[in-house]
């Protein structure tokens, strides 16, 4: 079955400030997309956004899926549904390993009335099993299996915190993943793994959504789509070419391009 | 992983429970001369221990209460009991311990707990043992643990020899009244070179209304023997106030290892102050491992006095406090010897307007050359009304000392929840996670069983923070 994903006319704020404007995105699972955009366009705001961080206000438009709005949902909610974020900077969790976030996160998706009650949640997961998925989820993203029981991101390289958080993906097996700037802080050789294991991982039926700067992580990860965020707004979509065309010639072009039309 | 996978259904009215028990011997309320020379001559003590309770009555109503730490003020020490037990008989092996008090251990998990591991178990119910069942690998290795009661009439010339030389019975208030009334607690004595490889244990409870519990433990580790004493309190939960005022004394001779282990979970009534000291003699290692999450009121600061070269100290110290509570707690650290080392670590949550304390102490003294001292706090404060505040007293008279001290207080990021949530767990289980991540060192140090029982309890007492 195909969900969608869809954007429409979206407005944020924070701290009273409008950062998107009129953002209209649709994403099928199996799609891939790209956002590109210069920083400080609002790419990292639109994926929180979505998420449903409490600091991004939808002042107008709507997020839904399969044509059912989130925008009432807290962000556990909207992990139900089947979003997934990976994040750009990656939060600190001390005491907290990474097996016992999936565990925590597995409990709660696969029941979600009970997992609000957490004292009485009773263990119902397989958790040799998901241990061993886990450390083969680890060894795909060229990491080793100390992760397991390391406090997630306490410590972690840059490079670390990106590929735990694709490992996290695998785990959880979301619907809709936005990817935001996964590539940063990576070397090449770590862009390579990494996307080959977000491809294995989507394995066509993920709607994935990568967030970049550059193109790098595109050379790897071909897109299907697109979509170019400056100033808050998309200003142009489109297939890979289009990526291909502004590593060429960078942001400022699209800007003019847009000039010589009006 | 110390985290055991484990079924964490939990149930908290098993603790709530109250057993209907015809008392042989109870006092009325109050202390007076006549009735701590009345608990002196009912448990059959000698001359010696009469005159020192006697000499610390004394002691206890001339000392005023102290200026410093928590609002004691309240506390009426005539509506206390200051003796009580059960039954006049003692059972040595299971069979002879009455049904009701089995029924009672069931409940907290006692039996269960031994079969797994325990090397012997040291009940108290009301104030004294009344079960104590030694393993015979540990008598065979001349390891003596039995309640301090019997040891005073088993074994009283180790009793005198170390009774009172850590915490005199003039040290504070607190420590005179038990001095004075003392019940039960845990003696332990290991031989010179041995190892007691599994933690020895005791469970605490206060179960008639008002009666305080003044157990007295004392340890004595001769050189290069190792042992690890658990204690783990649960209590019912009463309307009114009650006190519990142990000692603790520690002595760690050359080479030896001693951990003592607390869970405190005293239910919100009761007034906890507690001394507890240890002497580490050269080479020693002495642990404190000490986790305040229940009482009204808690004032202790387990002290460690480092006698002798290269001796080491460890205070590993965490609290809860919530709507109500005031956790007064930390550690002292004396120097008083060269090359000698310690940590204190100190970890606090405060929630619902609850109140936490850091107060230690660090001394270095003169020509306590090459010292190496860290003291670390972190403070947690999950909500606005909720409270800490830190005392750190340090006193260096040594040039030639490396101390470090660091403090941070902190507040749940909002990214960290959202993290959390980003991954599908509902808020007041994103909560519990940082807040239990946040105790992780200490609940890393616990063996197995009271990893899970550290964690039920910290849930529990999350569980109104945010419903």
């Amino acid at each position: 079955m195909i969900d969608v994903l869809t954007i429409e006319n979206l407005h944020v704020e924070v701290e009273g400030k409008e950062i998107l404007r009129n953002i209209n995105l649709e994403i099928k699972t199996g799609e891939i997309h790209a956002i590109m955009g210069p920083n400080g366009s609002g790419k990292s705001s639109l994926s929180l956004a979505i998420m449903g961080h409490p600091k991004y206000k939808i002042t107008k438009g709507d997020i839904k899926i399969n044509g059912e709005s989130i925008l009432g949902l807290t962000p556990d909610k909207r992990a139900q549904r089947g979003l997934f974020l990976s994040l750009q900077y990656p939060i600190s969790l001390p005491g907290v390993t990474l097996f016992s976030l999936i565990r925590a996160s597995l409990i709660a998706l696969k029941n979600p009335q009970e997992a609000g009650q957490n004292i009485q949640v009773k263990e119902a997961l397989p958790v040799l099993k998901i241990r061993q998925e886990l450390i083969e989820n680890l060894k795909l993203l060229g990491l080793n299996e100390s992760f397991v029981n390391r406090y997630v991101n306490e410590g972690f390289s840059g490079g670390e915190k990106k590929r735990t958080e694709i490992v996290q993906m695998a785990m959880i097996k979301p619907k809709f993943a936005i990817l935001d700037e996964t590539d940063s802080g990576l070397d090449i050789d770590g862009i390579k793994i990494v996307s080959n294991g977000i491809l294995q991982i989507a394995n066509k039926k993920i709607g994935l959504i990568l967030i970049t700067h550059y193109n790098r992580i595109l050379k790897f990860i071909r897109p299907d789509y697109v979509h170019v965020l400056v100033d808050g707004q998309i200003i142009d979509s489109g297939g890979p070419e289009l990526a291909d065309k502004l590593e060429e010639k960078g942001y400022n072009w699209l800007k003019e391009k847009d000039f010589q039309q009006i | 992983m110390s985290k055991p996978n484990v079924d964490i259904s939990f149930d908290y009215s098993k603790y709530n429970f109250r057993d209907d028990v015809i008392y042989s011997i109870k006092f009325p309320k109050g202390i007076n001369e006549e009735i701590v020379r009345e608990i002196s001559r009912i448990k059959n003590e000698p001359g010696w221990m009469e005159d020192l309770r006697v000499k610390a009555y004394k002691h206890f109503i001339e000392r005023p209460l102290p200026m410093w730490g928590a609002d004691l003020t309240k506390i009426d020490f005539n509506e206390f009991h200051y003796f009580a037990r059960p039954t006049d008989k003692k059972g040595k092996s299971w069979e002879e311990v009455p049904e009701y008090i089995k029924r009672t251990f069931e409940l907290l998990g006692i039996p269960e707990a031994e079969r797994k591991f325990l090397a012997g178990v040291g009940a108290q119910y009301e104030s004294e043992v009344v079960y104590h069942n030694i393993r015979k690998e540990l008598e065979s290795k001349g390891v003596i643990f039995v309640d301090t009661d019997t040891a005073v009439r088993e074994y009283p010339e180790i009793v005198k020899k170390y009774f009172g030389t850590v915490v005199p019975h003039n040290d504070n208030k607190f420590a005179a009244l038990n001095t004075a009334v003392w019940s039960g607690g845990s003696f332990i004595y290991v031989p010179e070179g041995v190892k007691v490889d599994l933690p020895l244990q005791a469970y605490f409870r206060i179960n008639a209304q008002n009666i305080g519990q003044f157990e007295r433990t004392l340890i004595i580790a001769e050189p290069y023997s190792e042992v690890h004493y658990i204690e783990g309190c649960t209590a019912p939960i009463y309307a009114t106030d009650s006190l519990h005022s142990a000692v603790v004394e520690i002595i760690a001779k050359k080479g030896a290892k001693v951990r003592y282990t607390t869970i405190q979970n005293w239910s919100v009534d009761v007034y906890n102050l507690v001394t507890k000291r240890a002497h580490a003699y050269e080479e020693a290692t002495v642990e404190w491992v000490d986790a305040n999450i229940g009482s009204k009121v808690t004032m202790k600061y387990p002290s460690i006095y480092l006698l002798g070269k290269h001796a080491r100290g460890e205070i590993l110290s965490v609290a809860f406090a919530g709507k109500g509570q005031h956790q007064d707690t930390g550690g002292k650290i004396f120097h008083l010897a060269p090359y000698t080392s310690s940590r204190i670590t100190s970890k606090s949550v405060s929630k619902d307007g609850g109140r936490t304390s850091y107060r230690g102490l660090l001394h270095v003294a003169k020509g306590a050359k090459g010292v190496k001292a860290t003291v670390r706090c972190d403070a947690l404060l999950i909500d606005e009304k909720s409270k800490t505040d830190t005392y750190p007293y340090v006193e260096i008279l040594e040039d030639d000392a490396t101390v470090t001290h660091e403090a941070t207080v902190g507040k749940i990021s909002e990214d960290q929840i959202f993290y959390l949530m980003s991954r599908g767990i509902p808020e007041n289980e994103a909560l519990n996670m940082i807040v239990l991540g946040f105790f992780e060192p200490f609940i890393k140090e616990l063996p197995m069983e009271y990893a899970v029982e550290m964690n039920r309890l910290l849930r529990l007492e999350m569980t109104g923070a945010v419903g």
